[in-house]
């Protein structure tokens, strides 16, 4: 299958819904997409460009929303996480604790998808700032499998959703077929011994990479891909976990500032036998260097030949 | 044209309100009353003049107007009034930010009659815009008055919003800006400068009123004009502190609390008015 762009498959999931019901509003934030094109011509009011403006972006979201509409919100995920953070967290997550306000946020540019756009277009914050949070869903899918999913799961449930996705045209890791359930929010791709890496979003395809060459070198990994960030079956992920001795975590996003190696650090460390964390990802700077996003990977630290190296040391 | 009882009614009916908020703020040792008094008329005008339409009883009945005070440290006056028209017992402003009430330093949804949690300042206008376009989409009549204050209107936010509402041609949205000319350290032509107000919002594409925001007579008939095809802005020029001798345009007002001789002066002073 060629890769493809999820902003457009998950849009094109929406413009379905949106023809079905027409309480179903999209806004963006001066962003485009070839998908959104169609959309926008179908449902000229339905559909509505704020301009530049990710904060009145989120107040008029959840205006809609208080008055029984579903939103979808639509950003560069940078801008839209962090310029209009105060109105996600007022206008959407405090207020969705006593009423509904089902505003779903699209942001667009995960991790260094925006690779040689530079420090202010990386986004390695998304993650801890939307899964503190309370009352958000948050979701970071590594293909494309589950845009329908994702789709129907805004919408139908209540709560504000952040949606993170990647910039690039990506092939699937889930063959077809073999999709995990969904409300699980992970799926296992990989069955091995001692060592389970556990990695969200673009980073999948790495830890996919990484497997594959430990494979070839005699040591069979777990490959675990988490998708839902908040409200996963946790108590299942943990018996996964369980079937391993040390748990590696792999995100673009900071380290051990609430992102993946948090969630799975408390899980483990609530289980009766907590294994071992070591978090990959990125360490407390910004980058400056200028590279595409394999290059800023290895300056990082995080290219696929690194982590093997650290997978091995950990007695692979 | 409001008839004068109508208006010594409405006058009494502030001197009351200014008085519950007095006592609250007296039993909770803190509170903002100098934005407080600023605003009550405004907030008198549209809930006891005849221009909103709300039912205390059922207080999200689809066909109300939607009023969001964006200035959310006014909390204290919308309480007396939401109070006194019996959408929550009286009582409850006797525990106004005590252990266990549901009145805090400012509103929240909690609380029945409030549509928007605000104390972060700058976001009710474009709430107040998203609402607005949800009752075009759905045909409905109701309207939806944002009140915010004048050092508000420093953050960006509101512009943005203002822009929006313009766009969409939201006709029926009004903004109301509690215009007392007052931050918290400052007077705001001293530190972020507001002026030409009305006509920086009729270049934004608004239509723009200004009125005496203490006059029930010109506050009244600006609310009774008919909305057209623009949303509306209403600069009201107001007096922080408006109603205590002591109190007014003093900067120290936006949140102190009176000592026991300031509370007898205050007292005395509005329940003359009350009388009046």
């Amino acid at each position: 299958m060629k890769p493809e762009v999820m902003r457009d498959i998950l849009i094109d999931e929406i413009y379905k819904r949106m023809k079905a019901n027409d309480r179903i509003f999209f806004l963006s934030a001066d962003f485009g997409s070839p998908a959104l094109d169609r959309l926008r011509e179908d449902f000229p009011e339905r559909f509505i460009n704020v301009g530049i403006a990710e904060q009145n972006l989120i107040s008029v979201a959840a205006g809609l929303g208080l008055e029984g509409f579903t939103v979808f919100a639509y950003a560069i995920a940078p801008f839209l996480s962090m310029r209009a953070f105060e109105q996600i967290r007022i206008s959407l997550a405090l207020m969705a604790q006593t009423r509904e306000v089902n505003v779903n946020l699209i942001g667009v540019g995960a991790g260094l998808s925006y690779d040689v756009t530079g420090p202010t277009h990386h986004c390695l914050e998304d993650i801890a700032l939307m899964r503190l949070l309370p009352n958000v869903n948050v979701v970071s899918p590594a293909d494309s499998s589950f845009m329908g999913d994702i789709a129907s799961y805004a919408i139908s449930d209540s709560k504000p959703c952040y949606i993170r996705l990647d910039g690039k045209a990506l092939p699937r890791v889930y063959p077809s077929g073999s999709e995990p359930q969904f409300s699980d929010g992970f799926g296992q791709l990989r069955a091995g011994k001692k060592i389970c890496l556990i990695s969200t979003g673009y980073m999948t395809h790495i830890a996919l990479q990484v497997a594959d060459a430990l494979s070839k070198e005699g040591c069979s990994i777990g490959l675990v891909d988490v998708f839902l960030l908040k409200n996963l079956n946790t108590s299942k992920l943990k018996t996964e976990l369980n079937n391993y001795e040390i748990l590696v975590t792999l995100e673009e996003g900071f380290i051990w500032r609430g992102g993946l190696d948090s969630l799975v650090s408390s899980l483990t460390m609530s289980s009766k036998t907590p294994k071992p964390v070591y978090p990959l990802g990125f360490d407390d700077k910004y980058i400056f260097e200028v590279g595409d996003r394999k290059h800023l990977h290895e300056v990082a630290g995080l290219g696929v030949d690194r982590i093997v190296e650290k997978i091995k040391s950990l007695n692979c | 044209m409001a008839e004068l009882n109508q208006i010594n009614m409405l006058a009494q009916k502030s001197a009351s309100l200014r008085l519950a908020v007095l006592e609250m703020v007296a039993v909770a040792k803190k509170g903002h009353i100098g934005g407080a008094y600023s605003c009550i008329d405004i907030l008198v005008a549209l809930y006891y003049g005849g221009v909103l339409r709300f039912d205390p009883v059922n207080p999200s009945w689809p066909l109300r107007d939607r009023f969001i005070l964006s200035k959310g440290h006014s909390g204290a006056a919308l309480f007396a009034v939401l109070a006194d028209l019996g959408y929550f017992d009286s009582a409850e402003l006797t525990r106004y930010c005590c252990n266990g009430g549901i009145l805090g330093g400012h509103p929240d949804r909690k609380v029945p009659g409030i549509e928007a949690d605000t104390g972060s300042l700058g976001h009710g206008l474009g709430i107040g815009a998203g609402m607005a376009l949800a009752a075009k989409m759905d045909g409905a009549e109701g309207r939806v008055f944002v009140l915010v204050g004048d050092g508000e209107c420093n953050e960006g936010s509101v512009w943005e919003a203002l822009v929006f509402a313009a766009r969409h041609r939201l006709s029926n949205l009004t903004l109301i800006i509690d215009r007392n000319r007052q931050c918290v350290l400052d007077f705001t032509e001293e530190c972020a400068p507001l002026d030409p107000l009305a006509e920086r919002l009729a270049a934004f594409g608004w239509d723009v009123a200004e009125v005496d925001g203490h006059s029930f007579q010109e506050l009244l008939s600006t609310f009774e004009q008919k909305p057209s095809t623009r949303p509306r802005a209403i600069v009201a020029n107001t007096i922080k502190g408006k109603g205590v001798s002591y109190m007014e345009k003093v900067l120290k007002w936006h949140h102190s609390v009176p000592n026991v001789e300031e509370l007898a002066i205050a007292r005395a002073e509005l329940t003359a008015k009350t009388q009046a």
